[in-house]
């Protein structure tokens, strides 16, 4: 177990490493802070001045070590177009974008796990075609035009939900849903091999043969086998899923860090968009391995194996 | 994070000797694939109506009539045969945009995936080839590649270069390589202990020879259909910049920057958004029934 964790935790560091690195290079290795900064007419003087002034003529490295150790303080200048530390703005805007990834996985495990484990248990049956043809469709549909049908539906037709907007449990129905809509195919999938290929395990085969009743067969025995493939995936899908609630919050106008990182981009004021991209990336490495953390806790065959 | 090669169920390994199989078997391996097959014709007239545009649409999809603004689809009160679909806030048919949009998105598609289809299959096969440090390094790039939300990398790497469609391509092509590279990888490992490519190396044969000659050629068929879904993922997400206002700009019609453009007009008139993303979606749902049909035809037992 220690070396496992050990390991693990190597892998953490070189990837938060390569994280910072990506996002450095982003901003100064593709791009010119100094010609993003500056409005076009600006001189050639004017740009050195600026350079200077910025520290951006000094080597890369130099000034990715000073980005290095302002980021791990939590320091990632200030913002260019609202006169506030980056830092600040962006972790303002996390709540609603967490809340919105929970209730999106919430939608996405009710949809995907009973449908899952019927599918599975009634193979080539109504129920199966049924799941892999909402399965395949749900795939190929861009959750934001799927967002922007509902908003027309109910919000606009119906007039029964609130078509944008933060607050209450009405906002919460159609974007929840949308992003469930986009996890659950992926999960429902799941669900069903993992189940299938638990029925056909020997522990299986003795609780029938033990007299188990079915029902407490498939509760019991195969489903919670099932789960561990199941919380794998989901867990390393977390990015997906945050890409989701990404996609989903800009549809509704959800007050998320989305929201911001869009704007900030339209604004061109890339330090509050690196400092999102840093944090949400870093949000997803430590879900990440906690999930792998927590499989290897529940299976002991992966810690010895991986 | 890392999977090792041992954890990795590969098909490669499995493969029955292929047994020669008649023409009739074939095509009635393809019957099974109704699907697939039908996908792969509806793709064909989206490709075409998008290839013969000037051709079959019924309008200039930037020409404005302003007497006919947000006219509803044909079949609704108050539209005309003139524009079936209706028209958009400034009077540009709709049906006309639909089908020159789809230029952009296949275009945009088509070229990034071969991007990233080509940078991800030579990573994956200099990982799983070499092995060693080679694919920790490699590995290790991926996994920060993957951790970020595709989403994200790409909106953050447009950002700074600005919108254009060369742009989109090359961001879109440069953040999709990591599925090609992660399949690649796990493929490779398990042909580089087989017999002809240990027979090759005790021949003296030279790396790269291995890997083009012996390797490469034993692996396209999971190339061609990752590839194939992969158009679908790109397309969505070429899309959703352009939905933006990040990816292509108007004028230009792109289903994209339409569903964008509409969703502003999405209290009256719904059919201005309601149209382009229906494209997006019958048009990636059709890719994805191709891709898995292909799957299904060349090699039942891939795991993807």
């Amino acid at each position: 177990m220690r070396r496992y964790l050990i390991r693990q935790l190597v892998q953490l560091v070189v990837v938060i490493l390569g994280i910072s690195i990506l996002a450095f290079s982003i901003l100064h290795i593709i791009g010119d802070p100094v010609t993003l900064l500056l409005p076009q007419n600006a001189g050639k003087e004017e740009y050195i001045r600026y350079k200077h002034l910025m520290g951006l003529d000094q080597p890369i490295w130099v000034q990715y070590w000073k980005f290095a150790t302002g980021a791990v303080q939590g320091d990632f200048g200030r913002s260019w177009y609202g006169n506030a530390p980056a830092f600040r703005l962006v972790v303002d805007r996390m709540p609603p974008t967490i809340y919105l990834t929970l209730a999106g996985l919430g939608v996405a495990l009710l949809i995907a796990l009973p449908l899952g484990v019927l599918a599975a248990l009634k193979r080539h049956s109504f129920v199966d075609t049924l799941c892999t043809l909402l399965a395949v469709a749900g795939q190929a549909m861009p959750i934001f035009w799927l967002g922007i049908m509902l908003i027309i539906i109910f919000a606009v037709r119906l007039r029964l939900l609130p078509a944008s907007g933060y607050g209450t449990w009405q906002n919460f129905i159609m974007p929840a849903f949308c992003l469930g809509a986009f996890l659950a195919p992926i999960t429902m999938r799941l669900v069903r091999s993992g189940i299938i290929e638990v029925m056909n395990m020997e522990f299986i085969k003795t609780a029938r043969a033990k007299g188990v009743a079915e029902r407490m067969v498939v509760v019991k025995h195969a489903f919670r086998n099932a789960c561990i493939p199941v919380i794998t995936v989901l867990g390393l899908q977390f990015g997906q899923l945050l890409g989701g609630a990404f996609i989903t919050e800009t549809v509704f106008a959800w007050p998320g860090v989305a929201t911001l990182t869009v704007d900030s981009i339209r604004n061109q004021d890339f330090p509050v968009v690196q400092c999102a991209v840093v944090l949400l990336a870093l949000i997803i490495v430590i879900v990440n391995a906690f999930v792998d953390l927590l499989v290897g806790l529940i299976d002991p065959r992966i810690r010895a194996g991986a | 994070m890392a999977v090792g090669p041992s954890a990795t169920v590969t098909t490669a390994g499995l493969q029955a000797p292929a047994a020669p199989e008649s023409a009739g078997a074939a095509w009635r391996r393809l019957g099974r694939l109704k699907w697939g097959v039908g996908g792969a014709a509806v793709f064909l007239v989206v490709v075409l109506s998008a290839v013969l545009a000037p051709v079959i649409s019924p309008h200039d999809p930037l020409s404005v009539d302003i007497r006919h603004r947000m006219a509803p689809p044909a079949w609704m009160d108050g539209g005309t045969r003139q524009h079936l679909l209706g028209t958009d806030q400034i009077g540009r048919d709709l049906l006309s945009r639909v089908i020159w949009g789809g230029r952009v998105s296949l275009v945009v598609g088509v070229s990034a995936v071969l991007l990233s289809a080509t940078i991800g299959v030579l990573f994956g096969l200099a990982a799983g080839y070499f092995a060693g440090r080679v694919d920790w390094s490699i590995m290790t790039l991926i996994n920060v590649m993957l951790t970020f939300p595709f989403v994200l990398l790409a909106l953050a790497v447009i950002a700074v270069l600005g919108p254009s469609v060369p742009n989109m391509i090359m961001v879109l092509g440069a953040t999709g390589w990591p599925v090609y590279a992660r399949i690649i990888r796990a493929e490779t490992f398990a042909l580089r202990e087989r017999e002809f490519v240990v027979a090759a190396r005790a021949l003296g044969m030279s790396h790269l020879r291995i890997i083009f000659g012996q390797i490469l050629p034993n692996l396209i068929s999971p190339i061609v259909v990752v590839a194939t879904l992969q158009i679908a993922q790109v397309i969505i997400l070429e899309s959703f910049l352009s939905f933006l206002g990040l990816g292509v700009q108007p004028p230009t019609p792109a289903w994209g920057n339409m569903l964008g453009e509409g969703r502003v007009y999405m209290l009256n008139s719904w059919w201005i958004a309601a149209f382009p993303g229906l494209a997006i979606f019958i048009t990636t749902l059709v890719i994805n029934l191709m891709g898995n049909g292909l799957r299904d035809w060349l090699d039942p037992h891939m795991k993807l």
